[in-house]
């Protein structure tokens, strides 16, 4: 599938980060860009650091060295919570849902951000709060249109398979309206159908709203479809950088995939 | 009291349009909200749309294809196309882009209704089979945003142009539904044909609206009443039972949210009466048992306590029948509080005056389960040939074994035979295309061959048995329905699949085939051992079990005239399921009768032959295509029979 759309400028720029804990290095020196409107994928192997730049992405961890551009703004520390607000919203590779709640009330948590009236008056469901909670509902279901979830609406997530957990866990992501996308593991554990849908509706979004995706993914065959262009960590390094077509080649990919003869 | 003005389903709009502007005629449920649609507005989108495609070049009898879930702009796009005087062709949603194609052929369709992308990926990769079609609409953009193809249009934009083109004449669809007449084509619709390609079988307004009109008034249908149209559009059940009904009694159509809702739809919406093939009537039975043993030990000895009453005494109170004990109506009641009530409300059945079903045999534990608690089931007898309606229970007068007596206006003759005929004003009025077959298919006096075999019991009612040309004599001459016997030993839940031989024998024996979890499950409770299927197929506490079933059936033949003398005498177990793989079943699970019986051969002379065992190899597929020999020394059993004239005196 090809998509018309133009990847813009960059959006992030990631600069020379480390991070370690203890004495293990998670990532050292790791730099590379993300263009608004494109699929940017990171992959590496098992303990690369992928879910680690992430976290720093997203301010979970602080880097030791090195920075963190979004939208122009350089920043070293931020919090999850500014993240969220600057427009960065994320999935988990464990799925982070409220196992209690309904898939609906779990997508209305998403949009949390977006709410102004105050707990009381929402407490008390009158006048703007009424008006705020019905806009928010109606952004809801759209995504749970979206996302093709209707059957679950009312369902409690924890009840749910997995394949449509990791859904919701995306709408609730989408609720956010986000500008940046962190997606960490969105297929893993799923049978190949499921693995479609997802790969489906990862694209809808960004076709759709235009949503800048960073994912981190096992199943290169996901990846290599998808992504618009791919950074490959290995030990904590970027070990390439570049299209689908170009890492495939890569010589040092390779040899991290499938071992190197010593 | 079929007015000359409401003769063809363009006029019968104009009229619900006048008569009830505000009531209802459309509902369906689009993000997470039902939205409604009068009559009114019903017919202003409709008219939008038949515009629109007038704009585009649509003539008068060009066909309209149209395929997706039932939607109301999709029985919009079907109302437009008859306004224009053309024929709707609905596709079932769920055929695969080759399967489309023969449809779009036979039928020469240039125009086409698609819900979605999904659809519009079928039909455009049928464009350059069909080159005719040129023109297709699309419900739904998602996804579509990028599609260049010239012959895609988004319907809004087809309503817009539509609502352009009226603007500027205004008289033209007035004057275009003038232009329509009763005894025009309606609709094709495609028979799935268990043989060769789908025939379109096409119906007049006439044939379409009077026997709706039969039906309305059959269960007295009226404005007030609500469907969900959950059927393909495509089968003729839909067409009948939702899209003609709703409109000659102006009742409001509504539409799912999407497949995978329907059972919350149904609850929301409580529809007052219902269609389904008896699968779904299954499907739903079967989710709430499994419910129920995933309940607390006092729910589930509430639950098994009052459907033993209601197993006893709900069908008599249902049919208002008398002798019913007081204590029994109260404890009913009680069960309606606690148990019958709360489970019809989470089925959505609470206000359903009628349900339908028909198009396949239906087991009495399902029947029975859902008239005993007070939903008034009822199975009806048709084809898509004879606009389905050839027969139907009556309220209070619902029997298991018969589809009822023929409505009011359909002739039922029995061909000696033995084959069913029809003539009404539903039969249709041909194949589309194909002379030959309706010249075979209805005779000179206007009646319709169905294939089917069946009878007229003592009290009028209609018997289905099976396939005409699957029915034979034994040797002494009585009557012999395979089908109707190995439905009876389906039913058993012990029983997954029978075969019954005994055309131009001297009596009927049967191979039979348990079912793995069922028999298992049973063997397990009484501490039975087994190895596996062969093991557990041969053994003689199995074999009771089934000579149980068996003889039931033979009980329930004996007090029947007609089938009574086709007993089942003798049976064996097969020691292997019967396999599509291995070429005994059709992919749509059907025995295939004739190869089953030249492969066991030498089991079905061990029947006749008297002999107690009958040693068997056979080879078997298995699913990765290897293949090995089975090896069984199989027992044959005997069963005892009844004497047809005691059983008929003593009842």
């Amino acid at each position: 599938m090809t998509h018309p759309r133009e990847a813009g400028a960059p959006i992030l720029v990631v600069e020379g980060v480390s991070l370690s804990f203890g004495g293990v290095k998670a990532l050292q020196g790791v730099s590379f860009d993300v263009r608004e409107h494109e699929i940017r994928a990171i992959i590496g192997p098992n303990g690369a650091g992928k879910s680690s730049m992430l976290n720093v992405i997203n301010g979970v961890y602080h880097p030791d060295s090195g920075t963190v551009e979004f939208r122009g703004e350089r920043r070293r520390n931020v919090d999850p919570h500014r993240a969220a607000q600057r427009g960065i919203a994320r999935t988990f590779q464990n799925i982070a849902l409220f196992r209690g709640m309904t898939a609906l009330d779990n997508i209305m948590t998403g949009r949390n951000l977006k709410m102004r009236t105050t707990f009381l008056q929402q407490a008390l469901y009158w006048g703007p709060a009424r008006r705020e909670e019905l806009e928010h509902r109606a952004r809801v279901e759209e995504i749970i249109d979206f996302l093709e979830i209707q059957h679950i609406r009312k369902t409690p997530v924890g009840r749910l398979p997995y394949g449509l957990q990791k859904r919701v866990e995306l709408g609730r992501a989408l609720a956010a309206e986000p500008d940046l996308l962190l997606l960490d593991e969105p297929m893993s554990g799923m049978n190949v159908e499921e693995k479609q849908d997802m790969c489906r509706f990862v694209l809808d979004v960004n076709d759709q709203f235009g949503t800048t995706i960073v994912l981190i993914e096992h199943d290169m065959g996901v990846v290599m479809d998808i992504s618009d262009r791919v950074v490959v960590l290995d030990y904590g390094r970027k070990i390439a950088d570049g299209t689908p077509d170009q890492v495939r080649a890569n010589r040092d990919v390779i040899d991290a995939y499938l071992g190197v003869a010593h | 009291m079929a007015e000359a003005s409401q003769d063809t389903f363009p006029r019968l709009l104009l009229s619900q349009a006048k008569a009830r502007p505000e009531r209802p005629a459309f509902r369906e449920k689009d993000l997470g909200i039902w939205q409604t649609w009068t009559w009114a507005q019903a017919l202003d989108e409709v008219r939008a749309i038949a515009c629109g495609l007038a704009a585009q070049g649509f003539q008068r009898g060009d066909r309209l294809a149209v395929v997706g879930d039932n939607r109301p702009r999709l029985y919009w796009a079907m109302m437009a196309a008859q306004a224009l005087g053309g024929v709707p062709v609905p596709l079932y949603q769920d055929a695969v882009a080759a399967e489309m194609a023969f449809v779009l052929q036979d039928a020469d369709i240039a125009f086409a209704v698609a819900e979605d992308q999904e659809q519009v990926d079928k039909l455009l990769e049928n464009v350059p089979q069909c080159p005719s079609l040129g023109h297709i609409y699309f419900d739904d953009p998602r996804g579509l945003r990028h599609y260049a193809q010239g012959e895609l249009t988004s319907l809004d934009a087809l309503v817009a142009l539509g609502r352009e083109f009226a603007r500027r004449n205004p008289e033209f669809f007035a004057a275009e539904v003038e232009k329509c007449r009763a005894e025009d084509i309606a609709v094709i619709l495609y028979t799935s044909g268990t043989t060769g390609n789908p025939k379109g079988v096409a119906q007049t307004h006439a044939a379409v609206i009077e026997t709706a009109r039969v039906l309305v008034a059959f269960d007295g249908f009226t404005e007030k009443d609500e469907v969900l149209c959950y059927l393909p559009m495509a089968w003729v059940g839909d067409f009948l039972y939702s899209y003609a009904q709703s409109l000659v009694a102006g009742f409001c159509l509504n539409c799912p949210e999407s497949p995978e809702t329907v059972m919350t739809d149904l609850r929301e919406i409580g529809p007052t009466y219902y269609f389904g093939p008896p699968r779904v009537y299954e499907n739903i039975l079967t989710q709430v048992m499994i419910r129920i043993e995933d309940a607390s030990w006092l729910k589930r000895r509430i639950f098994h306590f009052f459907m033993g009453i209601a197993k006893r005494v709900g069908m008599g109170i249902l049919e208002g029948r008398p002798g019913v004990p007081l204590t029994d109506r109260m404890l009913y009641g009680v069960g309606s509080l606690l148990v019958y009530g709360p489970l019809k409300n989470v089925l959505g059945l609470t206000r359903i005056r009628v349900a339908y079903t028909g198009g396949e045999a239906i087991g009495p534990d399902l029947f029975d389960f859902y008239r005993s608690i007070g939903v008034n089931l009822k199975q009806l007898y048709g084809m898509t040939e004879t606009c389905v309606t050839v027969s139907m229970h009556a309220s209070g007068q619902v029997r298991l074994e018969t589809v009822g007596r023929p409505m009011p206006g359909v002739e039922v003759r029995i061909a000696d035979s033995g084959e069913v005929l029809v003539r009404s004003p539903g039969v249709m009025r041909g194949y589309h295309k194909r002379p030959d077959e309706t010249r075979e298919a209805i005779d000179a006096e206007g009646f319709f061959h169905t294939g089917d075999a069946g009878y007229f019991d003592a009290d009028g009612h209609l018997k289905i048995i099976d396939r005409a040309r699957d029915v034979g004599r034994l040797a002494n001459g009585a009557l012999f329905a395979p089908k109707y016997l190995e439905n009876k030993l389906k039913f058993f839940p012990y029983i997954k699949e029978a075969v019954c031989f005994g055309h131009e024998r001297e009596m009927v024996c049967a191979i039979i085939n348990i079912d793995m979890e069922a028999v298992g499950n049973w063997a397990e409770k009484r501490g039975l051992p087994y190895s596996g299927y062969v093991d557990l197929a041969s053994q003689a506490p199995v074999y009771d079990l089934l000579r149980g079933c068996v003889q039931t059936v033979n009980r329930d033949l004996a007090r029947d005239a007609t089938l009574g003398g086709s007993q089942i005498r003798r049976f064996l177990v097969l020691h292997k399921e019967l396999d599509a793989d291995d070429g005994e079943l059709t992919r749509t699970r059907k025995v295939r009768r004739r190869h089953i019986a030249e492969k066991y051969r030498a089991l079905i002379d061990a029947l006749y032959s008297g002999s107690t065992h009958c040693y068997i190899e056979t080879q078997m597929r298995f699913e990765d295509g290897r293949t090995g020999m089975v090896s069984a020394d199989l027992r044959i059993a005997e069963a005892e029979v009844y004497d047809v004239a005691a059983t008929l005196k003593a009842a």
